[in-house]
């Protein structure tokens, strides 16, 4: 090989153990530290929501155990409605930033999308580990956050960066749900406790998250654009490969909108500007500049943050999501033994819901203050991206019809994928509507459908991908039996908790209440809440196989060839685990679409990407998809 | 469930053994750049790809904050727009001018203009930045501080955001007469120039970016 | 495997729908004229999300139950890359139905939220604070009195900064729950003193955000006297659970009496109509 222009080896394979596995360069040992951070972040995101099953369904229960552990948060084991709203700002914070945004894109996505392609690796590899490393920080960040804001001598240590950074208030984090609405977010401790310090740390680790994310988004559109190897046509990729493509453009678009929000908040709390907070406002028994803890604030306007916020957070949910409906449709199509229903639909589809995210930020806005005018529009387009939802199932069912399913633990958590997409996001129709917003706005309903829909698919076709993949990126097996018990009480277990928030919903029962012991029309709810969080502490406790079966597969599990599911795209080509440059220093050739199976002639019922015409005896050479 | 996989598993093994598959069988004509043997050469259009997406996000930022202006003003109090931000848009235009000198000359290969014209664009830079200091002191003297209401907050505001990513601009510049330095002896190379081009991107985009917050800030007030 | 995994999805369709199906649990009865439009657009919703999430959900597992791979290499699966027409059709269907149900909810929004309260409007100002809810009546005069942040004097129970020295402002009262007429447009006046807040009360279907800094018009009709709960629906620190009052729907004989008296009288009276009336069993 010649080394004389950027060949392959543009970075030799390290050898020293922290080049090698700390600060690698290496796209796939990225993609599995983006899994690693996913799977410690999950862990901690989950905790969480077991506490706060415990407070909802048995509010005024003596927990000894908490106040072990959050001595200000549960003193005499009573947990308070502080400690309840700092977990469930915390809880939606980690899950959606550090899962959902990071096991997706950056571990899977790093990890296949240039062995999908083609390439060696990622377009800027140093980029790419500050990619890591930057959002690394940020979940330290976050954790600090609730250190800061539960301990108050901590606080003093940050007095040099100006009076909002001394001392927490002494609640166990902050407190404003993962959206952090203005002025709550943005008065600083005189609006109570869970304002503090930490709340300071909560937005400058978003904002670190932000830049992580774009220097991820950055990477992926120019890898893809510019280095897929000789025959990848953009209609012959993966459907992976779109989604991920997609999903990096909406956060390329989507994140520096955050950031820009995210630094006027901050300089409202710090440095005490006004841009999202109004005159005259009198809070904790305080007029607004009458007392040194409370400057004089003017002429800003809370509702701008919350236009700044959706307009990133509508398209977030699609980060979320596309990656599990690109890593579901590849799955189906190999364990389904035929090709995608509808290649280029799907594409289309994967467009058509990107870029109508960018349109319908103000459905979670009917309410909100902003022009009832814009209401309508926003509503009528909201419905509009049921269709290419829509599509995608219909789709999936075209893809399975006339199949032949192999019944992998992979497969069924795709096939998990969409049944729970079906049942989370067909809600979307009723909460799409304006009128009936005026009922549902901030109940459970809410809460159930975001959650099986962005939250529980979502995670389902991380399963799918990691139990698929798994044998690729460590040459082991992850475990079929425990994944299928994994499987069978997990998809079972998700309906349980969130198909009954939904009636929770319809029946009034307002989300982030610590308890619901205020209302009399809320009372009879309580049968409910109990099954809910019963069916939540066996889901969670099913975890734990998960997290067992994945440690101990990584060293003891079965071990796999190159192509273990006798799957059609180039990640299968190469060794398994693939090599530092990932094809050993000579780039496949591409000669047809990414789904060739059961082609009529063919000697196997699958003809890979990379497999010449001339290779495949009988085989009539499909060169893409002109049906 | 557990011998569904197994049999998966046998039938899976023969393709793996296949690879490389047809790429070894003519290992010179499967790089996408080129047939040369080397397969992935130099790619310009890495570059421009990079650049436009990084534009891209930057843009996005200023539209953001730009409306959060747009909504925020009111106009009961007229901020008057500093004379220097007047000064500040003729350097940063004519910077741009001068950058499209250093391209042109680069292009006919004359080393040591182009290095000079880098220097005169540096030089606008950084007399840019200082137009932009001088400016924020004049508002300061005409009582519009940074906190405040958030019409005068965003003078600032505005103008610092900008001020960093134009920081980012001179850094290039240096990065490139860095560079144009240690080549001075070399033919100019494929490399060089896609840098060169991509800088020059940033650069008028910035440049672009600082008219439009100027007719921003001097038409909504 | 398979045939397991088709079952278990059909039960849990079956279960889910059943769930809703059944009622056991739903919205409280509706109080508000917009109401019955609104639970009927809800219904004719549920119906579409019902019959598309059944279908779907009894397509998947149908798929799984007869589709499997036999183990013999030479029984393939069809091969296939689409059908453009399949795909057209469904996508306008979809279109279809979706934009439909998008067009006919707008009816009950328009309403209620593109028209301004009618003429006579029984009118109230809600102020709302950290946990506490703040209702300011005009009196007989029809006028609120001038408010001003800078008055504020939670000691002297002055939570809103009423302006004593305004004449518009001797006739009006402040209370702790909401009194409204039946069957007559109501307007509220939407404000908050510190952060957002929400206007709730199940039984009215209507939420509206009160924003500091804003004053948001609002308007409905109550139609059944009673007593119901109000809550707050926006995350608004430590207690938001028990920012709780109650919202009082009245005879307007009973109006026209609470509205003539002076500010402590109308607190007794107030508190004596809370007394009287109940709760709605749920």
């Amino acid at each position: 090989m010649s080394e004389t222009h950027e060949g392959v080896h543009r970075h030799p394979a390290p050898t020293g153990f922290i080049r090698k596995y700390i600060f690698s360069l290496d796209h796939k040992v990225i993609g599995i530290q983006y899994i690693i951070l996913a799977l410690a972040a999950v862990l901690v995101g989950m905790i969480m929501s077991l506490l706060m099953r415990l407070q909802l369904s048995w509010p005024g229960t003596n927990w000894p155990i908490l106040e072990t552990f959050f001595p200000t948060g549960a003193p005499g084991g009573l947990m308070t409605p502080e400690f309840y709203l700092s977990l469930v700002t915390m809880h939606g914070t980690i899950m959606v930033f550090f899962v959902l945004t990071t096991a997706p894109q950056g571990g899977f996505g790093n990890y296949f999308l240039p062995i999908q392609i083609g390439a060696e690796d990622m377009a800027f590899p140093v980029l790419n580990m500050m990619s890591f490393w930057v959002t690394f920080v940020g979940f330290i960040v976050i954790l600090f956050a609730i250190v800061v804001e539960g301990n108050q001598s901590i606080g003093q240590w940050f007095a040099a960066l100006g009076p909002s950074f001394v001392g927490g208030s002494g609640t166990v984090g902050p407190i404003g749900g993962w959206t952090g609405y203005a002025p709550l977010s943005a008065l600083g401790k005189v609006a109570g406790p869970g304002q503090g310090a930490g709340m300071n740390f909560w937005v400058i680790s978003i904002a670190i998250f932000c830049v992580g994310s774009l220097l991820g988004a950055l990477n992926f559109i120019t890898t893809l654009l510019n280095m897929r190897t000789k025959g990848m046509s953009l209609m012959r990729m993966p459907l992976t490969c779109w989604a991920w493509f997609t999903t990096a453009v909406l956060a390329l678009l989507s994140f520096p909108v955050l950031l820009g929000g995210g630094i006027l908040l901050l300089l409202d709390r710090v440095a005490g500007t006004s841009f999202f907070i109004p005159g005259g406002l009198y809070v904790s028994g305080l007029l607004s500049g009458s007392n040194p803890n409370f400057p004089l604030h003017t002429g800003g306007s809370p509702i701008l943050w919350q236009h700044l916020f959706w307009f990133f957070g509508h398209p977030e949910v699609y980060i979320a999501i596309l990656p599990g409906m690109g890593a579901t449709s590849h799955i189906l199509a190999t364990f389904a033994r035929k090709p995608v229903f509808g290649y280029r639909a799907m594409v289309f589809a994967i467009f058509a819901i990107g870029l109508l995210g960018f349109f319908v930020w103000g459905h979670h806005m009917f309410i909100s203050g902003m022009s009832p005018y814009s209401a309508v529009a926003f509503s009528i387009l909201t419905l509009s991206i049921g269709v290419p939802s829509a599509v995608k199932t219909f789709n999936w069912l075209g893809t399975l019809w006339g199949s032949r399913i192999r019944f992998t633990t992979a497969m069924l958590f795709a096939l998990g994928f969409v049944s729970l997409f079906v049942a989370g996001g067909i809600s979307g129709l009723i909460l799409g509507q304006s009128s009936l917003d005026l009922a549902m706005h901030d109940t459970y309903i809410v809460t159930g459908h975001f959650h099986l829909v962005m939250g529980v698919a979502s995670i389902f076709g991380m399963f799918a991908a990691l139990y698929f993949w798994f044998p690729k990126m460590f040459g082991r097996f992850l475990g079929e039996g425990l994944g299928k018990f994994h499987f069978w009480i997990t998809f079972i277990g998700v309906y349980c908790i969130f198909m009954p928030m939904h009636i929770m919903g319809i029946a009034g029962m307002p989300r982030r209440y610590s308890q619901f012991t205020e209302y009399e029309f809320l009372k009879g709810l309580h049968p409910l809440v109990v099954f809910v969080s019963v069916a939540a502490i066996i889901t969670i406790a099913t975890q734990f196989v998960f997290y067992f079966n994945v440690i101990w597969s990584v060293f003891k599990g079965k071990k796999a060839g190159d192509n273990p599911w006798e799957a059609t795209t180039l990640e299968w080509n190469t060794a398994t685990p693939p090599p530092h440059d990932n094809f050993a220093g000579i780039l496949p050739t591409v000669y047809r679409g990414p789904y060739e199976f059961a082609v009529p002639g063919a000697p196997r019922d699958f003809i890979m990407q990379a497999e010449a015409d001339s290779e495949v005896p009988g085989g009539n050479g499909h060169n893409g998809h002109k049906h | 469930m557990v011998t569904s996989t197994k049999s998966v598993t046998k039938k899976g093994t023969g393709s793996g053994a296949k690879f490389p598959g047809p790429n070894g069988k003519k290992p010179g004509g499967n790089g996408w750049h080129g047939d040369d043997g080397s397969r992935r050469k130099f790619s310009p259009a890495r570059y421009r790809i990079t650049m436009w997406v990084v534009l891209a996000a930057v843009i996005m930022m200023f539209a953001a904050l730009s409306s959060v202006y747009i909504m925020s003003v009111h106009g009961e109090q007229r901020v008057a727009m500093p004379h220097m931000f007047f000064a500040s848009t003729g350097i940063i235009l004519f910077s741009s001018w001068t950058l499209s000198r250093a391209k042109r000359s680069l292009q006919l290969e004359q080393s040591r203009r182009y290095v000079n014209w880098l220097l005169v664009t540096l030089a606008l830079g950084l007399a840019f930045l200082s137009s932009q200091l001088i400016g924020w002191k004049e508002l300061k003297d005409a009582g519009v501080y940074f906190v405040g209401q958030p019409h005068s907050s965003f003078f600032y505001f505005f103008t610092a955001v900008h001020g960093v990513h134009l920081l980012g601009g001179i850094f290039l510049l240096v990065f490139l007469l860095i560079k144009s330095s240690m080549n001075i002896l070399k033919p100019e190379t494929e490399k060089r120039n896609a840098w060169a081009a991509v800088v020059a991107l940033y650069w008028h985009a910035m440049g672009a970016i600082w008219v439009w917050l100027f007719l921003l800030l001097l038409v909504l007030k | 495997m398979g045939r397991v995994l088709a079952v278990i999805i059909w039960v849990l369709t079956f279960l889910s729908v059943l769930l809703f199906v059944s009622k056991k649990w739903w919205f409280p009865a509706a109080i508000s004229e917009h109401a019955p439009a609104l639970d009927r657009q809800f219904t004719i919703t549920i119906l579409v999300v019902g019959i598309s999430f059944s279908a779907a959900q009894i397509g998947l597992g149908w798929a799984i139950w007869k589709f499997r791979d036999t183990g013999n290499p030479s029984d393939r699966a069809v091969y296939s890359h689409g059908s453009n027409r399949l795909e057209m059709i469904w996508t306008v269907i979809t279109a279809v139905i979706f934009i439909a149900l998008a067009v006919m909810g707008q009816s009950v929004w328009a309403n209620l939220r593109l028209n301004d309260a009618p003429a006579g409007s029984y009118q109230v100002e809600v102020v709302a604070q950290q946990f506490q809810w703040n209702f300011h009546y005009p009196g007989n005069d029809n006028v609120f009195g001038r408010t001003d942040p800078k008055l504020i004097d939670d000691g002297a129970l002055n939570f809103i900064g009423i302006d004593e020295t305004d004449p518009n402002a001797k006739d009006d009262s402040v209370t702790a729950a909401l009194a409204i007429p039946v069957n007559r447009p109501v307007e509220l006046r939407l404000r908050s003193k510190d952060v957002i807040h929400n206007f709730w009360v199940p039984q009215l279907r209507f939420k509206q955000d009160l924003v500091p800094g804003m004053e948001i018009k609002v308007h409905f009709t109550a139609n059944k006297v009673g007593k119901y709960e109000l809550a707050c629906a926006e995350l608004c620190g430590q207690l938001h659970f028990k920012m709780k009052s109650y919202m009082l729907v009245l005879p307007e004989d009973e109006i026209q009496s609470l509205k003539a008296l002076p500010q402590e009288q109308f607190q007794t009276r107030m508190t004596e109509l809370l007394a009287k009336y109940s709760l709605p069993t749920y």
